[in-house]
């Protein structure tokens, strides 16, 4: 078979696609939707279906853009579905699920709580397949008869549906087309423009650069939605693991939003947090996680046994043996309903069921041989289908891995698949978990005419999270538009922007944004690691000032699509500085927010159980907080901003 | 108008997909929906397109989905060997691996 050389190597290629760099085009929106993820095409069909001018401006390609664009299996945060037997308030306000000691978002849970039922049955009239219409798992215990729909984790109390989610983007996508959004594909949001000019005046607009042709786009529009999920190269960096080693978001996914949101003056919480890598030794960092057995996410509740097929004992959530498979989905009687919660970290993976926590130590006494395989033979036929032919098949990455396993000869039903994540991830190797934009009911940012959803506003993750309060922001958006004052855009502003953006493209001999990112993240694992001092996070912040002054001022690129990516590392720098300064703002350790200060250890004092909040004002950072409780209460509140 | 240019980087692994140029007719549909944007089309009309960006894939595998001629082998995710997991026959004891010469017939049941 002809492989199809890798014709250019050795020798320039031109250009495919003409090179416009600095021609402008203007265009004007009532809503001004910023990246096109799930959370991005649900505020611009909300929007739309008011029948307002809608634009929609991603960087990748929408039908398969965001950390969905390649699937998703779970739909979390489900209370509200008919077969649930739990309440929307339950859900959000369990501690050992959603609350996390109250360090969470509680409004952004609720909306979500409420709604993703009603919005998981919108995305069915789409075209996305929700239920077993096949009645391929009829009689299974985690399916319910009446609705057909199938449900993970937590059997007995069903809020976390299985769905078929790699339809999910391209069914958002056509749906986006058919309400006539004007969707700008390929097109990398760099600025948010501001009425005069002002940092944490409204927003009126924003600017972009086409990844293909340079061109300059100068957006105008009376409300926006800034959809740009969170960043995700930060700690690590390598070109030769996959995906540029986002752990599992795609390389897109780079802190844009967050950046361009700070530099207008917008507040962030929970920058502070992040966590340890936890997969570092399974098979390629991130993206291939689902392709090797497990026990966890999309592999649950799979039996896991040893090299001569002895089985991994489990426990349950309070550490209990559990020594049959079915309970590994039900509650014990009188223990509180479980999923695995995504934002989960300190309580997070063990507010499921899982394999007993010693394991490690137990390998090394010699309890159990390695290597480690998944036991998919062994499971019951449904489960077994469900996990390797429904979950593998339909989670992010496993279109392919389903077909690239059983084209090589894999059959679940008579083989065991391998575990390779047993190694832990080097020292430094971590991961914001969640940090973003603060916002009130109306998921509205602190600046007028800025709304938020998905994973740029803070403790947001998840499919059901991303597109309920997606809809929820671009309804909001959508209203204030209807009132608000026609947006005049400040041209220095513009100017500004356009210069800084086409510096790199004017240099030649500087270096290239992959060294920049290297030398960002080793500063993030040398200086705001896994322990964290005042010391050297001030050394961090020195860092990142001297290399903006001189290495960062040196950038090159060779043509759009190297521009784009030399513009998003310097974004992810803006990133780092703001966590580093929401991490020397909070001065005590945080379990719940896996935030271990040597300098000050006390776990949650007291006086520290509240946001910590921070902006730029005039170019300073800002501190604030805001307390725990913020969200007010939960049904008045959710009703009195529904309308 | 300005110029730009490019040359394919030389990183390891370079090959997140396999093209069989006897069956890709060029039509570039993996190119428009390639969340990376890892190719290019190919200057040549109806050759498979260029691989200018390997190290920015995120092993999806949309380019293969969205092919048109994926089932006939236009295009395949190729994970780096790296990646190329194993798994053990659990009646018999054989090794195999993803990769591997002589591999088992392939399993042919469809996904739910
Ligand atoms: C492999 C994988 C599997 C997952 N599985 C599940 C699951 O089973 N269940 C679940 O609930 N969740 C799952 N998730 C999480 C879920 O996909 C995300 O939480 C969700 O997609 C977040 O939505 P979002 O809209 O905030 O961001 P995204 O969907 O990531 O969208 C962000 C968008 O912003 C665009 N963008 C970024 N920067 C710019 C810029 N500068 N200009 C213009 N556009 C820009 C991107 O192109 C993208 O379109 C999974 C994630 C991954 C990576
Ligand atoms: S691999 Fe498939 S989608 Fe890509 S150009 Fe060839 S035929 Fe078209
Ligand atoms: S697997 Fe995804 S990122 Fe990689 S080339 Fe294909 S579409 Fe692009």
């Amino acid at each position: 078979m002809s492989q199809g050389k890798n014709v250019g190597i050795g020798m320039p290629l031109k250009w495919p696609y003409p090179i416009r760099y600095r021609e402008e085009t203007e265009v004007s929106a009532d809503v001004l939707v910023l990246g096109g993820g799930l959370a991005g095409c649900f505020a611009a069909i909300s929007a739309a279906r008011k029948g307002l001018k809608v634009v929609l401006v991603d960087k990748s390609c929408t039908i398969h853009s965001g950390a969905a664009g390649t699937g998703i299996d779970h739909w979390m945060g489900c209370p509200a579905n008919p077969a649930s037997k739990i309440t929307p308030e339950q859900y959000t306000l369990s501690p050992t699920e959603t609350f996390r000691g109250g360090y969470s978002n509680v409004i952004a849970t609720y909306i979500m709580a409420r709604d993703s039922y009603d919005v998981l049955l919108e995305l069915e009239k789409m075209g996305m397949k929700v239920r077993d219409t096949e009645d391929e798992f009829k009689g299974a215990d985690f399916r319910d008869e009446k609705t057909k729909l199938l449900f993970a984790y937590d059997y007995e109390n069903k809020h976390c549906v299985r769905i078929w989610g790699t339809g999910m983007k391209p069914a958002l996508y056509r749906e986006c087309k058919r309400l006539g959004v004007n969707i700008y594909e390929r097109t990398m949001v760099t600025s948010l423009l501001t009425e005069g000019g002002k940092q944490g005046a409204r927003v009126v607009g924003a600017t972009a650069v086409n990844t293909r042709t340079g061109e300059f786009y100068i957006f105008k529009a009376k409300a926006s939605v800034l959809c740009m999920c969170t960043p995700e190269r930060l700690w690590i960096f390598s070109t030769e693991w996959t995906g540029l080693v986002g752990r599992d978001g795609p390389p897109t996914n780079a802190g844009d939003g967050h950046a361009m949101a700070w530099r207008a003056g917008a507040e962030f919480t929970m920058m502070e947090r992040s966590d340890h890598e936890e997969w570092g030794g399974s098979t390629g960092i991130g993206s291939m996680m689902f392709s090797s057995g497990s026990s966890f996410a999309t592999w649950y509740p799979c039996s896991i046994v040893d090299a001569n097929g002895k089985e991994i004992p489990w426990v349950d959530t309070e550490g209990k043996p559990i020594p049959t498979i079915s309970q590994r989905t039900h509650p014990a009687p009188g223990q509180d309903f479980f999923s695995l919660v995504l934002g989960g970290g300190e309580g997070g993976t063990s507010s499921v069921p899982h394999l007993i926590p010693d394991l490690a130590e137990r390998i090394k006494k010699g309890e159990f041989a390695l290597p480690l395989y998944a036991d998919l033979p062994g499971m019951p036929q449904h489960e077994r289908r469900a996990i390797f032919g429904l979950m593998v098949g339909q989670e992010g990455h496993t279109w392919a891995v389903y077909r690239n396993l059983t084209h090589a000869g894999f059959d679940p039903d008579k083989d065991l698949l391998q575990v390779y994540e047993l190694a832990p991830a080097p020292p430094g190797w971590r991961r914001l978990r969640y940090g973003g934009l603060a916002h009130d009911w109306d998921l509205k940012t602190n600046l007028d005419g800025l709304y938020a959803a998905g994973q740029q506003i803070f403790d947001g993750c998840g499919a059901s999270h991303a597109c309920s309060t997606g809809r929820w922001a671009g309804n909001k958006a959508a209203e204030y538009a209807m009132r608000a004052d026609k947006p005049v855009l400040s041209r220095e502003q513009v100017d500004s922007e356009k210069a800084r953006v086409y510096l790199p493209i004017e240099r030649s001999d500087g270096i290239e944004w992959k060294e920049l990112e290297s030398g960002i993240a080793k500063v993030m694992q040398d200086y705001c690691g896994d322990t964290k001092t005042e010391e050297l996070m001030n050394i961090g912040l020195k860092s990142f000032s001297e290399i903006k002054q001189a290495e960062a001022s040196t950038l090159c690129a060779r043509n759009p699509h190297e521009l784009m990516r030399t513009l998003e590392v310097l974004d992810i720098l803006t990133c780092c500085e703001i966590i580093i300064h929401a991490s020397l703002a909070r001065k005590a350790s945080n379990r719940w927010l896996s935030f271990e200060r040597l300098d000050y250890p006390e776990d949650d004092p007291p006086q520290w159980r509240k946001w910590v909040t921070l902006k730029l004002e005039d170019n300073e950072v800002k501190v604030d907080e805001l307390s725990l409780d913020y969200y007010g209460s939960l049904k008045e509140s959710y009703e009195a901003h529904k309308k | 108008m300005e110029k730009a240019c490019v040359t394919p980087n030389l990183v390891t692994p370079n090959k997140p997909v396999i093209f069989d140029a006897n069956v890709c007719n060029g039509c570039n549909r993996c190119v428009e929906v390639c969340m990376s944007d890892v190719f290019m089309p190919n200057p040549e009309k109806g050759k498979p397109p260029i691989i200018l960006y390997p190290d920015e894939c995120f092993y999806g595998g949309c380019c293969v989905k969205e092919c048109p001629l994926h089932d006939k082998g236009a295009i395949r995710l190729n994970w780096p060997l790296m990646q190329r997991v194993r798994w053990k026959r659990k009646e018999t004891g054989e090794h195999f691996r993803v990769g591997m010469l002589n591999p088992p017939p392939p399993n042919t049941r469809p996904p739910a």
